[in-house]
């Protein structure tokens, strides 16, 4: 009895060890973004970083499980997924939660009330590596709703606490993509940007009602779901996330944000190579569309080439899996970043934007995205270049755990 | 609503005539042996200088991959006109003082990319009147001139089967083609010796054919029921037609039917049946009936191999296979699992790939069979996967699919290793001739993308843009 019990203890304080990675290359993304040859991460009991450096420079203490890898990188982070929303089987109304479509604006719908952190694509990502998704509502709606920023080993929202970001941003389109067929508004990118403007304008003023309300010190508007989110957004506490290909339709969002001041994340971008000073002037990030998106409809002059030139120009930006309706159901973002990497954009480069880049976009850059002392222990480890289609995943690690060792 | 998958539905070709241009210089080089052919070219200098009509060109000091044998390092491919003169060690390949000499040191050469099944050039199948239309031809509808055509030379794609879609039991005849730069889809076919053009017929089973409405199916059961009812009718329009044969009347002439007509072509082997198929129940009621009917199949997509590879291996069929990123999207793919090239290849089943085009993107296609790669294929057969694998399974083997002597001069120049996410394709060449070079800054615009690249036709993406 007493051997059983000694031997569960053991299992169980075996599982919970705390784990040190022994890597050949290791790209902390800090500095120069350049990887370290020979290092060791020491993962902490509170699920952070303990200690990051050559392994000449680091002991290993006792009692630690120790991991070995050709190649360690900060948990991958999607900047825009529709993951745990848009679900495997693809059935509407069971697994299909990214669109809703009854009204063309809905900035009230939170991606929290959707999220299905235990559908198998949320899994097939983990295990390749994925452990932060920027997730939620899909384009396809003027506003189709909010974004949310969680890591791929939460099971379910239980708590507004459970995900790193519970609203990250708003989610809206402009292009062919808002439209709506027949004779429901809007019919035309005209009508679309009258629409979001008369919106934005409602918010103004329901924020200035409030700010009114409290210096009268009389009772607030009634609460309206819908206009206390746009009334952050204008407040710039929550980002207007606005996918956008045509140069026209990037051009629309850089005016709108001129007009309303509310803070822009470009999303998609199919052909910002055309606005590349604008929208360098503007200060303006951009999530960019996968680089296998298919060259169809507004994506029609999309180029590989887009994220190396952006980088090339200054501007920030990070890979996304984005949405897909059909298959693949979701990419998988270090895969797109590879194919980015093989169309004029540097290795590390390239890894940056799909680690640390989309960290500081999401305003998260001191707690994911790069490994230093004191930020999440968020690993991905692999058996060669992570770019490489041919390259495994070995294990992942989230928070200090070992999540995955199913090397895929 | 539609089902997403009918945008997949497009005709199906024969291959044809070729064509004024080519048929010179196929001629030619048919007819002449190959030593005979320098004193044709080079005894008359005065003539304006016309380009040889056989040029011979040798590109050497090449990483070279013939696929019918291993890779040779300093490699030499020696060309004639549109075929294969030679291809080996630099020190086994003698280069005639006349060839032109293009060095590709640090490059990397590989068979011409076999795509056996693909959806480019706006190719259209059956519509939605019935579900099984073997009159149908994918030849009345292709644009040879829709950039996807371009995009696919730019994925080093030289041999495609353009297939209708899945939305049907049977959605037309496919055809082959040879990525030619040609005018019209005759340029780009391939004529078999009986004048008709190459292709096969597009079946499929499962979820896609599957529709509220009459006289389409509404269960699996039905479906199979109306494929076997109409292989039974074609096999009586055989008999009939046979017994007018015989009887030889004029005044009691066959009547032709086109549906039939292909459904018999189909019994007599003279058209190849290639079949989506994704659950591991579906592949096994193609492999039913391809037993009760004896027809030449190849299963395409073939979600769940894995699950019954045994009995793909025991019937001898073969599969064309294409990776996904991930599995689901649809419900019957959701056991859609990378290793099945693996698995294909443990049991010995001749295995190519596809790109599904737009599912794939043809200029990824390369980096499909990393995937398999990465999940367990060996480089080899990977490679096979994408060029001999197809050219078999399409009846090329002959011409296409590896750098043997006598094939045609269809094949890739690479960067790099072919299997490294970092290698670009920088020419492609069908026959001989250069289809796709990434220094010509208009092939290079359909290889990367930009403006204009999207421009010639509006495209068929209707599933993937909303």
């Amino acid at each position: 009895m007493f051997k059983i019990l000694l031997l569960s203890l053991l299992s169980t304080s075996a599982s919970f060890a705390q784990i040190a990675i022994k890597a050949d290359l290791l790209y902390p993304m800090t500095g120069d973004l350049k990887p370290v040859k020979n290092a060791v991460v020491l993962c902490g009991p509170d699920g952070k970083i303990q200690a990051v450096g050559p392994a000449s420079e680091i002991e290993i203490p006792e009692g630690y499980q120790i991991l070995t890898a050709q190649v360690a990188t900060p948990g991958i982070i999607d900047a825009h997924a529709t993951v745990g929303l848009s679900g495997i089987l693809n059935l509407p109304k069971h697994d299909q939660e990214q669109l809703e479509k009854s009204d063309p604006i809905q900035p009230e719908l939170r991606a929290l009330d959707a999220y299905n952190g235990r559908d198998p694509l949320v899994k097939w990502l983990r295990d390749l590596g994925v452990t932060t998704v920027h997730t939620g509502h899909a384009p396809g709606a003027l506003i189709s709703g909010q974004l949310m920023v969680v890591k791929t080993d939460v099971p379910s929202i239980t708590s507004l606490k459970d995900p790193l970001i519970p609203t990250s941003a708003v989610a809206a389109t402009l292009g062919s993509g808002a439209l709506a067929s027949g004779d429901k508004s809007p019919g035309t990118r005209s009508k679309a940007i009258a629409l979001l403007r008369a919106e934005l304008l409602k918010a103004q003023a329901y924020s200035a009602k409030i700010t009114q309300s409290e210096a009268d010190g009389k009772e607030a508007p009634d609460p309206d779901l819908k206009l206390q989110i746009l009334a952050e957004v204008l407040e710039k506490k929550t980002p207007l996330l606005i996918n956008a290909h045509r140069h026209q339709d990037i051009s629309a969002a850089l005016r709108l944000r001129e007009e309303f001041g509310f803070n822009l994340i470009l999303d998609g971008a199919a052909e910002a190579y055309l606005l590349l000073a604008e929208i360098k002037a503007a200060g303006v990030p951009v999530i960019v569309h996968p680089t296998m998106a298919r060259p169809f409809g507004d994506l029609e002059n999309m180029t590989f080439t887009l994220a190396a030139q952006l980088h090339q120009k200054g501007i920030p930006f990070a890979f996304q899996s984005g949405y897909e309706p059909y298959v693949p159901k979701t990419r998988v973002v270090h895969f797109e970043a590879a194919l980015a990497a093989a169309y004029g954009l540097p290795q590390e480069i390239a890894l940056a934007a799909c680690t640390l880049y989309p960290a500081q976009i999401l305003g998260l850059d001191d707690q994911i995205g790069s490994l230093q002392p004191g930020k999440d222990a968020d690993l991905a480890l692999f058996d060669g270049d992570p770019l490489e289609t041919m390259t495994h995943t070995t294990h992942v690690i989230i928070n200090g755990k070992l999540i995955s060792s199913s090397a895929r | 609503m539609k089902e997403p998958l009918n945008f997949l539905l497009s005709p199906d070709l024969f291959l044809m005539l070729s064509f004024a241009i080519m048929r010179p210089r196929k001629l030619l080089a048919l007819a002449i042996a190959p030593l005979l052919a320098f004193p044709l070219l080079f005894s008359a200098p005065n003539e304006k200088q016309a380009p040889p009509v056989n040029p011979l060109k040798a590109y050497t000091n090449a990483t070279l991959y013939p696929v019918s044998s291993p890779k040779i390092e300093n490699a030499t491919l020696l060309v004639r006109g549109d075929t294969i003169l030679a291809a080996g060690p630099a020190d086994q390949v003698e280069i005639p003082a006349e060839a032109e000499q293009i060095d590709c040191a640090g490059k990397t050469i590989i068979p011409g990319l076999i795509c056996t099944h693909s959806h480019i050039g706006q190719v259209a199948g059956g519509d939605d009147s019935s579900p099984i239309q073997p009159e149908v031809r994918v030849l009345d509808s292709i644009d040879v001139r829709d950039t996807s055509i371009h995009k696919a030379r730019a994925g080093g794609i030289t041999t495609v089967n353009l297939m209708p879609g899945s939305g049907h039991l049977l959605s037309g005849q496919t055809i082959y083609l040879k990525l030619r730069n040609g005018n019209t889809v005759e340029d780009l076919a391939i004529k078999l010796p009986d004048g008709s053009l190459a292709g096969g017929v597009k079946m499929a089973n499962g979820t896609n054919t599957i529709r509220d409405n009459a006289p389409f199916p509404g269960t699996r059961g039905k479906s199979a029921a109306l494929v076997r009812q109409s292989f039974l009718d074609a096999q009586a329009y055989q008999k009939k037609r046979a017994q007018h044969l015989v009887e030889n009347n004029p005044e009691n002439p066959f009547e032709r039917d086109l549906a039939l007509e292909t459904l018999a072509d189909i019994l007599d082997r003279k058209r190849i049946v290639h079949h989506h198929t994704h659950r591991h129940d579906d592949i096994l009621t193609v492999l039913r009936l391809k037993e009760e009917f004896g027809f030449e199949v190849v299963l395409h997509h073939v979600s769940e191999a894995w699950k019954v590879a045994d009995e793909i291996a025991a019937a001898d069929v073969p599969c064309s296979l294409i990776f996904l990123d991930s599995p689901g999207g649809k419900l019957e793919a959701r056991d859609f699992k990378w290793r099945n090239g693996a698995e294909l290849e443990k049991r010995g089943v001749l295995t190519a790939l596809h790109t599904d085009d737009p599912i794939n993107d043809s200029r990824w296609f390369l980096r499909n069979a990393s995937i398999g790669v990465r999940a367990g294929m060996s480089r080899e057969k990977a490679l096979e996967a994408l060029t001999i694998s197809g050219a078999k399974m399409l009846g090329l083997a002959d011409s296409s699919g590896s750098l043997d002597p006598g094939k045609k001069a269809d094949f890739v120049i690479l960067s790099g290793d072919p299997f490294s996410i970092y290698t670009r394709i920088l020419e492609t060449h069908i026959e001989g001739q250069k289809v796709f070079d990434l220094n010509n800054p208009t092939d290079r615009l359909y290889a990367e993308g930009g403006y204009g690249a999207g421009h010639a036709q509006e495209a068929s993406g209707c599933c993937f843009y909303r």
